[in-house]
């Protein structure tokens, strides 16, 4: 870059610590809202499409298109619609969550053997009773296996959101590039690749912890996803 | 200068330091010397460095003054910024006088002296329930360079010097540029300059210098104050035929705004282009583009300097 | 629906296709843009994956490299790839784009092929250890041609991805399909911005299918 220029400049660092905070706290909260909106949708229509083979597939096909859109082009898209605003940052955030959310809401509720319901219904268990107490519990390792996919892919996608006047670690970046200053640059990248990191780790944890027997079938799951 | 800005300016700094002996809290939200509560303000700026510093530049003033602002940055271009602005999700905008006139009124007729540009400008600008305040002596206007081999090689000092040579040259320059009278519209028409080729990179931004610098475009649009000219030793070509005019810095507010309160509004903006000067910008550019430092700080220290904040 | 017949115009005007700005020009861009990244992702993921699956270590980096992968800002990707090409004297364009994509196509291969490797019954691999074939002849021979659908899986992963994700090269002064977006974005054009993410999409289809089809090719009876 400038020649002569540092590739990090720690006392910049240092001096910005405020910003940085700031900026990872706006990063945390746009992909916060992305996640819990984009479950909040993908239970209701997945748990409406699990049954319904040729909707799923419908829905599997179209999400796959959508998911080829680059995010930037998306973004743009809206912008004359809802402005260079938070919303249109959102729709675009948690149009991608639910691309893989409801294929991994879709998995977990077939994955609940027939015999299970059965007997819970034989048991006296009401529909609803069926799905909280019965469907979801055993759907929760591949559903929170989607919410580690989504909101690792969210995290990554929210720095684009820098380049239509959002906040974010995509900041950073955006004035390193600017000013062919590396050190935001750096900055902005490896935050976010860390933010990931560690998010995910944290839910992998959750995920574990709900089912050790399930590794194997994650393992799977997750090139499915990829 | 003017008398009377002198003299408003000269009542700012007084009002400031009464304020302070007040003993009201600075950036207390919406209290002010008079105890009237000022609405916030949402300024948005274009995404380049310059205008980022002339966004936190007259924030930090109104911020001063008792407004509370926000500052949104690096929005885009003019074709996104001034709908945005038209919108109401931004307030006021740091724009550029001759430029902004012939986008507003899609011009591609030459502009004149910045006074009769500022007099077209409020005309443009009033059915869009716009007003523009006063406009400052600093001047940004587009500035195509070549490396100094560039120069020395096609001998090049002045734009029309490029005319006979532009058809073995490339040219970097915004994506927009196409389509603005300032830049390859007026190349053609002014200087009768087509280039062979037509690189869109970024509105005087690292793309274009980089580009510039590696030889892969020959000429390259920057911004007159832009402070990498002088530092990678490009030489400016003169605009001998007056192609770039009056693109004076001008605040933009949304009449919606100015009405809730327009007297401070008025104080406070113009006060800050009073000493705004083309030398000013060009080092405060530098400062934050080459130095590294903040726009914000930058833009404070200034300020500070220039007697028009605490 | 006026803007969607726009659209159609803006794609059917005959400037469209022809010429460095044309469709054919930026389609054979981005493509070269993306078949060279994957080739080079390919080159160093492959290896990877066949040692580390056949050797049976390195599981959990293996699988979890695909997340890490899903977590690279892919703008930061193309940022950082600059003083990089500047370095090597390449500057702006194509080459920082192909550096910035070439580390989101490794993760799904090296996952996918680890864990295609992993996947072969150990009884045929211990059948074929037991009739004398060395090392390398059973992962070429044995566990490779049961492996390659999964591995070609994540090679088409791969080449999505990396098909989607070029379009930003066009920041940095690239070619290719995203060049559409992001002068359209610029000149507020939006046909031009919406042709542009519509081809992509196409295109990244078109991609899938493709490589699917040669999936379903390398093996038979796997639906």
């Amino acid at each position: 870059m400038t020649p002569g220029e540092p590739l990090v400049r720690w006392d910049w660092i240092a001096s910005h610590a405020g910003e940085i905070a700031t900026r990872i706290g706006e990063h945390l909260i746009l992909t916060g809202i992305a996640v819990a909106v984009g479950l909040a949708i993908a239970l209701p229509v997945g748990l409406a499409v699990a049954r319904r083979e040729r909707l799923y597939a419908g829905a599997v096909w179209a999400s796959g298109v959508l998911y080829t859109i680059p995010s930037l082009a998306l973004f743009a898209l809206l912008i004359p619609f809802s402005g260079l605003s938070v919303l249109t940052a959102e729709i675009g955030l948690v149009s991608y969550t639910l691309l893989i959310l409801v294929r991994n809401v879709v998995v977990g509720i077939r994955s609940v053997p027939e015999e299970v319901r059965d007997a819970a219904r034989g048991m006296g268990y009401a529909p609803r009773q069926v799905l909280w107490g019965v469907e979801l519990p055993i759907a929760l390792p591949v559903i929170v296996a989607g919410l580690r996919v989504a909101t690792v892919s969210t995290i990554g996608l929210v720095t684009v959101t820098a380049l239509i006047g959002q906040g974010g670690l995509g900041a950073f970046i955006l004035d390193g590039i600017q000013r062919f200053f590396s050190t935001p640059l750096i900055l902005g990248a490896v935050l976010s690749v860390l933010l990931a990191v560690v998010i995910d780790s944290a839910l992998a944890v959750v995920e574990r912890a709900l089912t050790p027997w399930r590794e194997p079938e994650r393992a799977l799951a997750r090139i499915g996803a990829t | 200068m003017s008398r009377t800005r002198r003299l408003l300016a000269v009542c700012l700094v007084l009002a400031t330091i009464l304020a302070a002996c007040g003993g009201g809290g600075t950036g207390a939200p919406g209290a002010t010397t008079a105890g009237k509560q000022l609405p916030g303000v949402t300024i948005g700026s274009f995404n380049f460095t310059e205008s980022v510093i002339l966004g936190e530049v007259y924030g930090l003033a109104l911020e001063d003054a008792g407004f509370k602002y926000t500052h949104r940055s690096k929005l885009g271009n003019r074709e996104i910024v001034f709908p945005a602005l038209e919108k109401g999700e931004i307030e006021i905008v740091p724009e550029y006088l001759a430029t902004s006139l012939a986008f507003v009124t899609k011009a591609s007729a030459k502009i004149g002296d910045p006074a009769t540009a500022y007099r077209q400008y409020q005309e443009a600008l009033r059915p869009k329930s716009i007003t523009a305040l006063d406009f400052a002596n600093a001047i940004d206007t587009n500035a195509f360079v070549v490396t100094k081999a560039t120069a020395d090689k096609h001998k090049l000092r002045k734009m029309s010097d490029l005319a006979a040579v532009a058809g073995q040259l490339t040219l970097g320059a915004p994506p927009e540029c196409p389509q603005r009278p300032f830049c390859l519209q007026g190349l053609k028409d002014t200087y009768g300059i087509t280039f062979k080729e037509f690189k869109p990179l970024d509105a005087g931004g690292p793309l274009t210098v980089a580009a510039v610098q590696a030889g892969q475009v020959d000429v390259g649009l920057l911004f007159s104050t832009d402070g990498r000219i002088a530092a990678n030793g490009f030489v400016l070509l003169e605009d001998d035929k007056k192609l770039q005019a009056a693109d004076n810095v001008v605040p933009v507010v949304r009449n919606d705004l100015l009405n809730r309160a327009e007297a401070d509004l008025r104080r406070v903006l113009n006060g800050v282009s009073a000493k705004l000067t083309t030398e000013a910008l060009t080092d405060l550019n530098r400062q934050v583009d080459i130095d590294k430092k903040d726009a914000k700080d930058v833009a404070r220290d200034w300020l500070k300097k220039q007697g028009l904040i605490r | 629906m006026e803007f969607l017949a726009s659209v159609g115009a803006w794609l059917a005007a005959p400037a469209r296709w022809s010429g460095g700005d044309g469709i054919p020009n930026r389609l054979i861009e981005h493509v070269q843009i993306s078949a060279l990244a994957l080739a080079v992702a390919a080159a160093i993921a492959l290896p990877i994956g066949l040692a580390l699956g056949h050797a049976g270590r390195g599981g959990f980096f293996a699988v979890n490299v695909a997340a890490f992968g899903r977590a690279l800002p892919s703008f930061a990707m193309i940022a950082l790839a600059l003083p990089v090409s500047f370095a090597l004297g390449q500057g702006l364009g194509s080459f920082p784009t192909v550096l910035a994509m070439i580390p989101l196509g490794l993760p799904p291969i090296v996952t996918n092929t680890y864990v295609g490797i992993r996947q072969v019954d150990r009884d045929v691999v211990e059948a074929a250890r037991g009739m004398g074939l060395g090392e390398a002849r059973i992962l070429s021979q044995v566990e490779l041609p049961l492996a390659a659908p999964v591995i070609l899986a994540g090679i088409r992963g791969a080449a999505v991805a990396i098909v989607a994700t070029a379009t930003l090269g066009a920041l940095v002064a690239g070619g290719g399909l995203g060049r559409y977006i992001v002068d359209g974005l610029a000149l507020q054009e939006y046909e031009r911005l919406f042709a542009g993410a519509l081809l992509v999409a196409l295109l990244a289809i078109a991609t899938e299918l493709a490589l699917g089809a040669l999936e379903r090719s390398v093996s038979p009876y796997r639906s």
